[in-house]
């Protein structure tokens, strides 16, 4: 399970997080929804180790991840596989070389092993045959594909996605929800997921959490948060403009 | 303390300690970036075929420009010494004359140059969009080291590089002096190496060598820090790049006098 406790957060005289509690079950799709530029993406640096809190604790499984580094840091590390927003895929490698990354430099497996388990990654996300390419000779969507299986080749617990959908046309949106709803069936890993796509994402999440002005507003299951009377919650979910 | 709350008076003060703190911390962070690197350098795993590929970037393909610049270089002061030692029937040492100006001086500090506007540039650059592209994210959340994939094979492969790249612009800038002074304007072959070999010395050629090796560990350092810290988006990227070759441009040109005057 993920703990987040007090989790607070400003950027000089900006706050971003306002102290977050929240906790994510083990083997669950917890989503994070919210406004853009509301923090989403700086709460899952946090939960990844890449930002450290003013103040508040992130605990893993009951370890400390805010106050890990190095080595410690690495070892919780190991346990994730993260999905960028852009993808974040290495541009001087082909994708199956980027797929191949994580095994080569982490796992130390045999040649035919890498190349058996990448093939194996593409194939989950319905990439035979674009292994040869380069990221910049790949469509948006496919990018987002290599990207997930680069994040799933070495079989992590836990999984981030950050706004994996974005700037992806309706049917490329539900074709990853449903692909990270597949691979998740057949994985069974923890995942976590920032994103805003409403309605979609209530098909695939166990939890949703709404983020609001560096708070979680409402939390629990897609029905609850659907039938909340919170204002902001509503507002969000219906896309109602501010001030209205 | 909130800046209202400090004495109108004593608001000077209160701005020079920011100032000075944060220009302090500025440089600890630079240092320790080189630190950082200058571990993963030393420690195991090391990244070889990373530096083979950096030993490329920053040495192999500067090649063209260090043989242009070195070639007209040699040549200008070919040129311009004939002309000023024939004032006064001294010709005869035009060779070490051009050797001494290159070897000690001009090769190191223009090949630093050369490769700066080139390589260290791109080098900014490229860690830049890793950078605002998430990909140096992704190395750190793989448990991988960023210093050790992205930094110091750079930095290792300028300590290598900038030399071979001094030595390079130092040879053929020795041989366009011959081909003006000699070629040109008549000078005997015999005296221009001759009289080179008599006052060329091992001295002359160790200070060269350690001026481009330091040179190399600067402009490596200073554009991979610049690449690793770059602010938001294009405009981020190319104010980094602009400040990497700024900065190390300058540092070249601190340091030679620095390394020049005690040697």
């Amino acid at each position: 399970m993920i703990k987040v406790v007090g989790l607070t957060k400003r950027f000089g005289s900006q706050p971003v997080l306002r102290g977050i509690d929240l906790e994510i079950p083990t083997g669950s799709i917890t989503v994070i929804i919210g406004r853009s530029g509301g923090g989403k993406s700086v709460f899952l640096k946090h939960l990844i180790g890449l930002l450290q809190p003013d103040a508040g604790r992130v605990l893993v499984d009951g370890q400390e991840v805010t106050r890990l580094s190095g080595d410690a840091l690495d070892a919780i590390r190991r346990r994730y596989g993260v999905v960028f927003q852009g993808g974040a895929l290495f541009d001087s490698l082909r994708c199956a070389d980027n797929v191949a990354f994580p095994l080569r430099e982490k796992v130390r497996l045999p040649r035919a092993e890498i190349a058996k388990r990448v093939e194996s990654a593409l194939a989950q996300v319905g990439l035979e045959g674009v292994g040869q390419k380069y990221p910049a000779e790949v469509s948006g969507g496919m990018r987002k594909r290599v990207a997930i299986a680069r994040a799933l080749v070495t079989e992590p617990e836990i999984v981030f996605f950050d706004e994996p959908t974005t700037g992806l046309d309706p049917v490329l949106v539900n074709t990853i929800h449903h692909l990270i709803l597949d691979l998740h069936r057949r994985h069974r890993f923890t995942a976590v997921m920032v994103s805003h796509e409403i309605p979609e994402i209530f098909e695939i999440a166990d939890r949703v959490a709404m983020l609001h002005e560096g708070r979680i507003v409402e939390v629990g299951p897609p029905a609850q948060l659907q039938a909340s009377q919170n204002r902001v919650v509503q507002k969000f979910i219906r896309g109602e403009p501010e001030g209205t | 303390m909130s800046e209202s709350a400090v004495p109108i008076i004593l608001r000077p003060f209160d701005l020079l300690g920011g100032w000075t703190i944060s220009i302090v911390a500025s440089l600890g962070r630079f240092g320790a970036f080189l630190a950082a690197a200058l571990a993963a350098m030393v420690t195991p795993p090391l990244k070889f075929w990373a530096f083979l590929d950096r030993i490329n970037f920053i040495g192999f393909r500067s090649l063209l420009i260090i043989v242009l610049t070195g070639a007209f270089t040699g040549m200008v002061l070919g040129l311009q010494i004939f002309l000023t030692l024939s004032r006064f029937g001294s010709e005869a040492f035009l060779g070490p004359a051009v050797a001494l100006s290159l070897i000690r001086e001009l090769g190191p500090v223009l090949a630093a140059l050369m490769v700066t506007g080139r390589a260290g540039s791109a080098l900014t650059a490229e860690l830049g969009i890793m950078r605002i592209t998430e990909q140096i994210d992704a190395l750190e959340v793989m448990a991988l080291s960023p210093m050790r994939y992205l930094v110091a094979p750079s930095i290792f492969a300028g300590i290598i590089a900038f030399p071979l790249m001094t030595a390079m612009f130092d040879v053929i800038g020795i041989f366009g002096g011959y081909l003006v002074g000699v070629e040109l304007l008549g000078l005997s072959p015999g005296t221009y190496f001759g009289e080179m070999q008599t006052f060329v010395d091992l001295a002359d050629i160790g200070l060269g060598f350690w001026k481009s090796v330091s040179f190399g560990v600067i402009v490596t350092w200073v554009c991979a820090y610049k690449g690793f810290h770059v602010g938001h988006g294009a405009e981020g990227v190319a104010r980094a790049t602009t400040q990497a070759v700024v900065l190390s441009s300058v540092l070249i040109l601190v340091w030679d006098y620095f390394i020049g005057s005690i040697w």
